[in-house]
């Protein structure tokens, strides 16, 4: 309950003039070391499917200190005990529902390729820690990161789960292991302890923005914590941890229906406002935030169809949109003045650049809340920028026996293939990286890998310029594949299938839903060559802004390929007692007929044998003889006993049973 | 007139053993080999084509073949048969020379079984004169065992099957033929270097060093009293010889002669140093020596996969309670062990039937058998056609064999590709499987020791014949 209370009471206490008294002490400081920084950061883009994407950033640091000790102001002290406990150098977990569309929501721009994740969980850690302990590090951390998220991460920790890439994952560092859980189901249960982890949670600033339904009612949601660790320094020290936390959701804005009805606004992108998309608006900034900005980026593609429809009506399109009264042009209205305008810089690439209009929260409080709206007042198509090559994956073969995974790569610019590729001499090379997955019951033959550019089987080593290959052990590892495909540049499709056999697993091991089929988790398909950023001017002021110097980092481009599902036989669940039943009776059966015909002796053979045992007047053959006899279930003859030959048999009767109860004894000495 | 029968049946030998090359030949240019190669009645873990392709592009791109569970063959024959596995000829189907190397392997096999069958047929016939009981047996009845054996395992349609199925289970077939071979030619070397090569490629055959004794030790009793690798029981020739008059107690050799088991242990010693020593230097760079018989032999005997294939165990191991698994994998291949003393005991006198008994229970009990176990035994039941001609239940276990052989693979397909059936099924016609081999078995045995007590009453009778 205390708990709970605290951030109320935070708010109650923090006034304007406390918050001034804070930040001098906090200047103070500085000469010393930093202080623990908190941002926050929304930025919204229109798609060109009429929908909206909305992208949370929440970023902490808390600097490397010796005077902090365990005592953080800002930073959730959660993460830093996970950091330290686990010496984790750099992590990202994250928790996505529904599928990045690369194809209408764009697949080159930094948003996409590092926030576009994979269905489910994805985590990945690297470690400072020699090899051999990073296993138990990271099954640990992965049983803490499920406490703390309320996730099953912990199914992370079997080894048959996790995997190692060496080279082809684009953070790849060493000491590195990849986990996916595809199927795990992204709710608000993950959401609001991610939320807990921000200092104004979800009562004040761009957080309050989060209303729950509107956000799972959306096509695509993907909450990220990345945090990054500023290395272990071999003194008490503490580190230095910047614990990057985003939220992405595509959200379609409600249709208006007076819009609907006329057939000719059909074309027009819907108008949305905040409001109108997550039902709330914000109420001021979190007081405890350095800075609390709203970005809208214009796509580069977007700013020029708007350019080219000014060009038909006037004439200085680029002076329009960025002038002083742009936010009312003839295309699109915005509701609120932005307070700065960045253009980015043209690069080699394109000759577009895209528009980023931020807007201050500062500015706003609880009488005069910020509420974003943009109205569309023409028709606008077009389209995103698109990574070099379209990845998909699928399945081919039928039945439960064998199949084969196919992973094609579709050219996206028929005309310009050329670009940003490598030039190795002569001959242009795309370089493209294929990272994946499988777990061991899809048992993968790597010998069986074919490659098809444009859709001309080649050899493998001609395509293929490095290959890593750790194949799967049965119930110990996943095996993993990674590839650095070199196609030419103006490749229009390449494909790339590999033959597997499904595995047959225990009962015990399957979920329990067996027959929905088990997923094969997504492959990342990188290009190394290409570096997803935005370079904007005036650079001065966005460093201090997390998100824009985020944007202007260079990032690989890289895209996730759809989660498979492999259907695999299922044996007959009800059946344990009777297959062990059956079986053993078979066995019965073989064992016991197969030595009753070796013991079956006809009438001459056993006269001999009697004729023997009467020769012969030893007692241990008459014993013999009478056993064999009692075995045959007939009454031996007894020829002529020998007085005292019952009490031998007793006495002998006597020691074999001490003799088996010593056995037992010893035995059961020996188990415990 | 006789050897013209003798000529027209060596020629109909060989135009059915061309035929059956041939045949061969045909099925291995069907396309895609009509996908034997990934039935589960012809790849087990151990013996598919696909895996030991894998081992080998394991291999090749400097990787241990054993790492993954994919390969767990011998390292020698990825040596040996994995650059086939990639050698294509333009034109030709995929794996042509494989295939051709599987063929010859076959003929090579049945080849060698007939040799070994002429030798027990010769060895037979010596036996009845030596207890002069030639009249009682017509001749006309007894047909050459040799070239019997060699036809049923030529043209037996596992065998095909195994061999158009691209399988190891020929060369391993052929290891453990070689070795009878060289014990009932008393080839002690030969014999040596096949049951090595056979225990190493597939574990089991190594019970089959007790016939291979005891044909060594009655090669030598052959020596001196003139019977064959197979007969009946040395008493008999005592009675015989007591009731002839003969002291034939002097002539009479040791019952266990220690030379010789020194003179085969000291060969297969040999050879197993050397397997062992190739073995090492092929992966020598990888895992070692361990990391092989964890993954062959610790790989069969503790029944990781369970794929299913014509055996009981993967369905069995697949169902049972882990806490049960360990007693169970102990009480099945005891099983096996269980029997080798009785049957030794009660078969001494028969070791090449003792070898077919032993060959018969292991392709039932292993686990992962395949059909190219079953034309293995079934191949070496044709020596003793003769013997066995009153065997019970023939014709019902052939029917038996042709029913199974059609319904398993329409059971899996109803399970495994249209999904309209379920494992039940299929595990039901291995159960019908396994149960058909034990009735063969059991039969076999009592067919084999009641010809033996023919024999006896026929030697016993005789002299009362007389005497009336």
């Amino acid at each position: 309950m205390a708990f709970l209370r605290r951030p109320l009471l935070l708010l109650l206490l923090v006034t304007h003039q406390f918050l001034q008294l804070w930040i001098a002490s906090g200047s103070v400081n500085e000469e010393g070391q930093k202080q623990e920084e908190f941002y926050e950061e929304l930025l919204l883009k229109p798609l060109p499917d009429r929908k909206v994407l909305t992208h949370f950033h929440f970023q902490s640091s808390a600097p490397p200190s010796t005077s902090n000790g365990r005592h953080h102001h800002l930073f959730p002290k959660a993460i830093s005990q996970l950091v330290q406990k686990f010496r984790v150098k750099e992590m990202e977990l994250s928790f996505t529902q529904g599928r990045w569309n690369y194809e209408s929501w764009g697949g080159f721009d930094s948003i996409p390729s590092s926030n576009a994740k994979p269905p489910g969980v994805e985590l990945w850690a690297v470690f400072d820690v020699p090899q051999h302990l990073i296993d138990a590090l990271w099954k640990n951390l992965t049983h803490t990161l499920s406490g703390l998220f309320c996730a099953s991460i912990n199914f992370l920790e079997s080894s048959t789960s996790y995997s190692a890439p060496e080279w082809s994952f684009p953070p790849a560092l060493g000491n590195l292991r990849y986990g996916t859980l595809p199927r795990e189901a992204v709710c608000t249960e993950n959401l609001t302890p991610w939320m807990k982890l921000l200092p104004c949670r979800d009562k004040a600033g761009i957080s309050m923005l989060l209303d729950r339904p509107s956000i799972y009612r959306g096509f695509y949601h993907s909450q990220r914590l990345h945090l990054t660790s500023t290395g272990f320094s071999s003194e008490g020290m503490d580190l230095g941890i910047i614990l990057e936390q985003t939220l992405t959701v595509v959200l379609q804005p409600n249709i208006q229906r007076a819009s609907l009805a006329r057939t000719s606004e059909k074309h027009i992108q819907p108008s949305w406002s905040l409001s109108s998309i997550f039902g709330k608006e914000v109420n001021g900034k979190c007081v405890l935030a350095e800075t609390s900005n709203v970005y809208l980026l214009l796509d580069r593609s977007l700013v020029a169809e708007l350019k080219q429809l000014h060009k038909e009506n006037e004439k200085s399109a680029e002076i329009v949109l960025t002038s002083e009264n742009f936010w009312t042009n003839s295309n699109f209205e915005l509701s609120a003045k932005p307070d700065r305008i960045f253009i980015e810089e043209s690069s080699l690439l394109s000759k577009n650049s895209s528009i980023l209009y931020k807007f201050e929260i500062e500015k706003y409080s609880e009488f005069k809340p910020f509420d974003l709206g943009l109205t569309w007042k023409i028709p606008v198509g077009w389209m995103c920028q698109q990574a070099p090559l379209h990845a998909s994956r699928f399945l081919m073969g039928s039945g439960n026996e064998r199949g084969a995974i196919a992973i094609s790569l579709i050219s996206t610019q028929p005309s310009e293939g050329s670009m940003g590729a490598n030039f190795d001499g002569e001959r242009c090379e795309l370089r493209v990286d294929v990272f994946q997955v499988v777990p061991w019951y899809v048992k993968v033959y790597f010998h069986s890998l074919q490659v098809f550019v444009d859709q001309q089987p080649k050899a493998v080593s001609d395509i293929i310029g490095t290959i890593h290959v750790s194949p799967s052990k049965d119930k110990v590892s996943p095996g993993v594949m990674e590839l650095a495909l070199k196609l030419p540049c103006n490749v229009s499709s390449a494909a790339l299938t590999i033959e597997f056999d499904k595995g047959f697993l225990h009962i015990d091991e399957y979920p329990p839903d067996a027959n929905q089929g088990f997923d094969i988790p997504s492959a990342i398909v990188s290009f190394p060559n290409f570096h997803a950023s935005m370079v904007f001017l005036e650079n001065d002021y966005l460093n201090k802004s997390p998100l824009l110097s985020k944007f202007q980092e260079k990032s690989p481009v890289m895209s996730y390929t759809e989660v498979l599902l492999v259907p695999l036989t299922t044996p007959d669940f009800s059946m344990p007692y009777n297959v062990i039943t059956i079986t053993c009776t078979v066995f019965a059966l073989y064992f016991g007929s197969l030595l009753n015909a070796l013991r079956r002796r006809v009438a001459e053979e056993e006269r001999f044998l009697k004729e023997k045992a009467a020769k012969k007047t030893g007692r241990i053959p008459l014993l013999l003889s009478k056993l064999s006899a009692k075995l045959r279930g007939r009454r031996p003859e007894p020829p002529h006993p020998p007085p005292g030959s019952s009490s031998l048999v007793n006495s002998k009767l006597v020691l074999k049973v001490v003799l088996v109860a010593g056995l037992a004894v010893c035995w059961q000495y020996y188990i415990s | 007139m006789e050897k013209l029968k003798k000529k027209i049946r060596s020629f109909s030998f060989w135009n059915w053993v061309i035929a059956s090359i041939i045949f061969r030949l045909i099925l291995i240019y069907f396309p895609k080999n009509l996908n034997l190669c990934s039935r589960p009645e012809v790849s087990t873990p151990l013996t598919s084509f696909r895996r030991l392709a894998e081992g080998y592009w394991l291999k090749q791109s400097s990787m241990s073949p054993y790492a993954g569970s994919m390969y767990h063959g011998s390292p020698l024959l990825l040596s040996l048969l994995g650059p086939l596995t990639v050698k294509r000829i333009e034109g030709q189907p995929n794996h042509l020379l494989y295939s051709l190397v599987s063929v010859i392997a076959d003929v090579v096999s049945a080849m060698l079984i007939r040799a070994t069958g002429q030798n027990l047929q010769v060895a037979y016939f010596g036996t009845l004169k030596s207890l002069d009981l030639v009249k009682q047996i017509e001749l006309s009845e007894v047909h050459s065992s040799g070239d019997v054996a060699a036809l049923i395992y030529l043209c037996n349609p596992f065998t095909i099957v195994a061999c158009v199925g691209l399988s190891t289970s020929p060369i391993e077939n052929m290891a453990v033929i070689l070795c009878l071979y060289g014990a009932c030619s008393r080839l002690v070397p030969l014999a040596a270097f096949g049951w090595v090569i056979a225990t190493h490629l597939s574990l089991y055959p190594a019970i089959l060093i007790i016939p291979v004794h005891l044909s060594f030790v009655l090669a030598i009793c052959d020596l001196l009293l003139g019977y064959g690798p197979d007969a009946p029981p040395r008493k008999l020739f005592l009675q015989r010889h007591q009731q002839k008059g003969l002291s034939s107690q002097s002539k009479l050799p040791p019952g266990f002669s220690w030379g010789s088991i020194i003179h085969f242990a000291f060969w297969a010693l040999l050879w197993s140093v050397y397997v062992l020593v190739l073995c090492g230097i092929s992966l020598k760079q990888f895992g070692g020596l361990w990391e092989m018989f964890k993954s062959t032999y610790g790989f069969i005997l503790t029944v990781e996969d369970l794929s299913p294939n014509v055996g009981v165990l993967w369905y069995f191991f697949a169902e049972v309670f882990e806490f049960f698994r360990n007693f169970f994998l102990i009480v099945f291949h005891v099983n096996i062990l269980f029997m080798i003393l009785p049957l030794a005991i009660r078969l001494h006198h028969r070791p090449c039937y003792l070898a077919f008994v032993y060959v018969a229970i292991c392709s039932m009990l292993k686990s992962y058998p395949s059909v190219g176990d079953s034309a293995l035994y079934l191949g070496l039941l044709g020596w003793f056609v003769n013997e066995l001609s009153d065997m019970q239940f023939s014709l019902f276990l052939f029917c038996g064999y042709v029913g199974v052989s059609l319904l398993s693979p329409v059971m899996h397909n109803l399970w495994i590709w249209r999904g309209t059936g379920n494992a039940n099924f299929y595990f039901a016609t291995a159960m019908v499987y396994a149960c058909l081999q034990i009735v063969l078995v059991v039969e076999g045995v009592s067919a084999m020791l009641n010809h033996d007590r023919k024999l006896r009453s026929l030697i016993l009778d005789k002299p009362r014949d007389a005497k009336s």
